[in-house]
């Protein structure tokens, strides 16, 4: 607790004992004299009510009559008026109670959503010829050297010139596991260093940094704000003039239409009055929202805006792009078919490594690749034969790798296989080996992220690519995407989710999901887009609505069911809100709450709806 | 100029909310964020009279609330 909310305490403490006293006095011991009694009252709800009576003063003289003290105080001092003292001093309590709750609440809440944006670097050490000075990142321009130790947040965006060590990536990107680092390697902001000591030179500065960028962005993220937002600050704008008004026409109506008691009314029409505060439903929602933003950013899901996040609530259909989206954008070697039972998948490889080994062919170094560090075979007369393939002397044979024509071309009986990807053919002079089929390998989150948009969130999925229609039908079917795109040029593609977002059922949302790379018209045309690894690349984070931050396409599905369950809580918050106040309302009108009871149900309310929010946050069980 | 300032005393959200509506009006202002949570204010407004517009709009929040200010650097 702060010293404000500690003296508010002890404010509430003292006024409810002498309350307490004057009670007691009143009731329970016979014979005190009636003038001891109304001062303890007085005092007490003077103790109570001063501060407050206080604040709608300045109101008043502010000329705002709509202010929330001020209301409570013409409640109170209504209820002395039609004889309720009693009440008039629980106005009072319960109201300092509730605001002292709910200022603890708010507290709280900012203090944990800082400390899931706990990844400031606070200081960096400079390595200049004085020797090693601490200074703020701000102070870092791009090319100084700065040095790192173990247990340190790295400060700027920078190059690994010395050291290696494992780095703690958690902040940015929700991942648990430790990257390591070494010279050369490009290392962002808001990871810590976990061992070695690391020298860096500054990249960028510490404003273009990967960490205050972020940072920027979820700050701001409130000010892109969600339709449920939006409904809830016009609600509160007409909200407590129209419970005023009702309040006057209650007090009033009732006794001179039908002739009924004043005081009754009066009373009636005060209790109204003690719940005119919209303060559950504007505090709530924006509460909510910030708390998915923040929790999704934990995650290392980057979302730019609370509306971004009810866009990614209504989604049923995801884009995917294919190459470095579901696919690592790297070849490697996939699949090994010897020609017939007596070659092995290694001999085949042997040879063809051998006979690629000073091939520059991006291809050739993935077979070498793929064969891996065993010694490969002696060879020599290399020769390179444009647009077919290599051939070599291996171990005193003639090796050919390459294309079917090529295995034609030398007479070698090369079977017809149905295969994605590039296919390199194997021959030792006219036997053939085999074939080795080369593609871009599905990323390892690939499936995961299918299944559980198909199982889990019944979400369809579709898949864009510029590669060719077998090659993209294959992934397609291997990972289990509905519907396929290929052979588009970039534009095209933007064309694409056109049509996509034209056929789209009202209602409901497509997401593109993207490298950002070369994605950035269709994440811009895309109801949303996300861009994968956000780490690496700005214009991902200048093109996309969300972000993920490192490359795991599994956190896609996770992305949507934070979303989902941030906007379902949203919603909890205001119908729960607005049905209590309705049935207090209601109630009250009728004469069956008294002042105190609609009071702690608002103020219930308000805790409840800040409680809820906060469950925003926690992200362990959308997981 | 977009510039963000920290808020002192930013208890209420309501209150937040109006301020935001009320600077908002303020001549030469493009546009205005608080952030309840965050406790700060984003100002976009003109580079002429930038820095009377954020006293404005400190006195503005003083008058919705009357520990609410603005810090100014």
């Amino acid at each position: 607790m702060t010293n404000k909310q500690k003296r508010e305490l002890a404010g509430i403490i003292i006024g409810t004992a002498l309350f307490v006293a004057a009670l007691i006095a009143a009731h329970l011991i016979h014979g005190v004299s009636v003038w001891l009694i109304i001062p303890m009252f007085a005092i007490s709800y003077l103790v109570l009510g001063l501060p407050v009576l206080i604040e709608a003063a300045y109101g008043l003289i502010g000329r705002r009559f709509m202010d929330e003290n001020f209301l409570m105080s013409i409640a109170s001092i209504g209820a002395i008026c039609v004889g309720e003292l009693h009440e008039a001093i629980l106005v009072m309590l319960l109201y300092r109670i509730g605001e002292l709750f709910q200022s603890i609440a708010v507290g709280k809440s900012r203090a944990s959503i800082a400390e899931l944006m706990d990844m400031r670097p606070d200081s960096a050490v400079l390595e200049t010829d004085a020797g090693e000075v601490q200074v703020d990142p701000e102070q870092v321009r791009v090319g100084d050297i700065l040095i790192v130790r173990a247990g340190d947040r790295i400060p700027l965006d920078g190059v690994v010139i010395e050291g290696t060590s494992s780095l703690n990536t958690a902040a940015l990107t929700g991942e648990s596991i430790p990257r390591d680092v070494f010279v050369g390697d490009e290392v962002s902001a808001g990871c810590i260093n976990l061992n070695g000591t690391l020298r860096i030179r500054a990249e960028k500065e510490y404003a273009d940094s990967t960490v205050s960028r972020m940072l920027e962005l979820i700050e701001g993220a409130a000010a892109n704000k969600s339709k449920s937002e939006d409904f809830i600050t016009k609600f509160a704008r007409w909200y407590t003039p129209s419970v005023v008004a009702l309040v006057v026409l209650l007090a009033i109506i009732p006794p001179l239409a039908f002739g009924q008691d004043w005081f009754t009314w009066i009373y009636r029409a005060l209790t109204f009055l003690v719940i005119s505060c919209p303060c559950a439903l504007v505090i709530s929602v924006p509460l909510t929202f910030f708390g998915g933003i923040g929790g999704a950013g934990r995650k290392g899901i980057l979302i730019k805006g609370s509306n971004y996040m009810e866009t990614l609530a209504k989604c049923d259909t995801v884009v995917f792009d294919k190459t470095g989206t579901l696919t690592k954008g790297s070849f490697t070697v996939t699949k090994i078919i010897p020609a017939n039972e007596s070659v092995t998948e290694k001999k085949v490889l042997m040879y063809a490594a051998a006979c690629e080994r000073y091939s520059t062919h991006p291809l050739a170094s993935c077979i070498r690749h793929a064969y891996g560090d065993d010694r490969l075979l002696e060879a020599s007369d290399f020769e390179e034969l444009a647009g077919l393939g290599v051939s070599a002397n291996v171990d005193g044979v003639k090796v050919y790798a390459g294309n079917a024509v090529l295995m034609q071309r030398i007479g070698a009986a090369c079977t017809e296989i149905d295969a994605a990807g590039t296919l390199i053919h194997v021959s030792i002079a006219e036997e053939y080996l085999g074939c080795i089929v080369i593609s871009d390998e599905l990323k390892s989150g690939a499936h995961e992220a299918v299944n559980r948009l198909h199982n889990e969130l019944s979400i369809k999925t579709v898949m864009l690519t510029g590669d060719r229609h077998s090659i993209a039908e294959s992934t397609a079917k291997e990972l289990g995407i509905g519907q396929v795109h290929a052979e588009l040029l970039p534009g095209d593609k933007v064309d694409c989710i056109e049509k996509l977002i034209d056929e789209e059922r009202s209602g409901y949302k497509i997401a593109f999901v993207g490298d950002g790379i070369n994605d950035a018209p269709v994440l811009t045309r895309a109801d949303i887009g996300i861009a994968m690894g956000g780490l690496s690349s700005d214009a991902a984070i200048e093109a996309a609505d969300a972000v993920i931050m490192d490359d795991r396409i599994e956190k896609v599905p996770l992305a949507i069911r934070i979303a989902k369950r941030t906007v379902n809580i949203a919603w909890q918050n205001i119908v729960f809100a607005l049905a209590v106040k309705l049935i207090v309302l209601v109630l009250g009108a009728l004469g069956y709450a008294e002042m105190w009871m609609a009071l702690i149900a608002d103020v219930g309310v308000c805790l409840v709806a800040i409680l809820n929010a906060m469950r925003a946050m926690s992200i362990t069980k959308a997981n | 100029m977009k510039k963000t300032f920290k808020m002192n005393e930013l208890d209420c959200a309501n209150c937040a909310a109006k301020m935001e509506e009320q600077i908002r009006k303020l001549d030469g202002v493009n546009s205005v964020n608080i952030s309840f949570m965050t406790q700060r204010i984003t100002i976009d407004a003109n580079d002429s009279n930038f820095d009377e517009i954020v006293s404005k709009a400190n006195a503005i929040c003083k008058r919705i609330h009357r520990h609410t200010e603005i810090v100014l650097n």
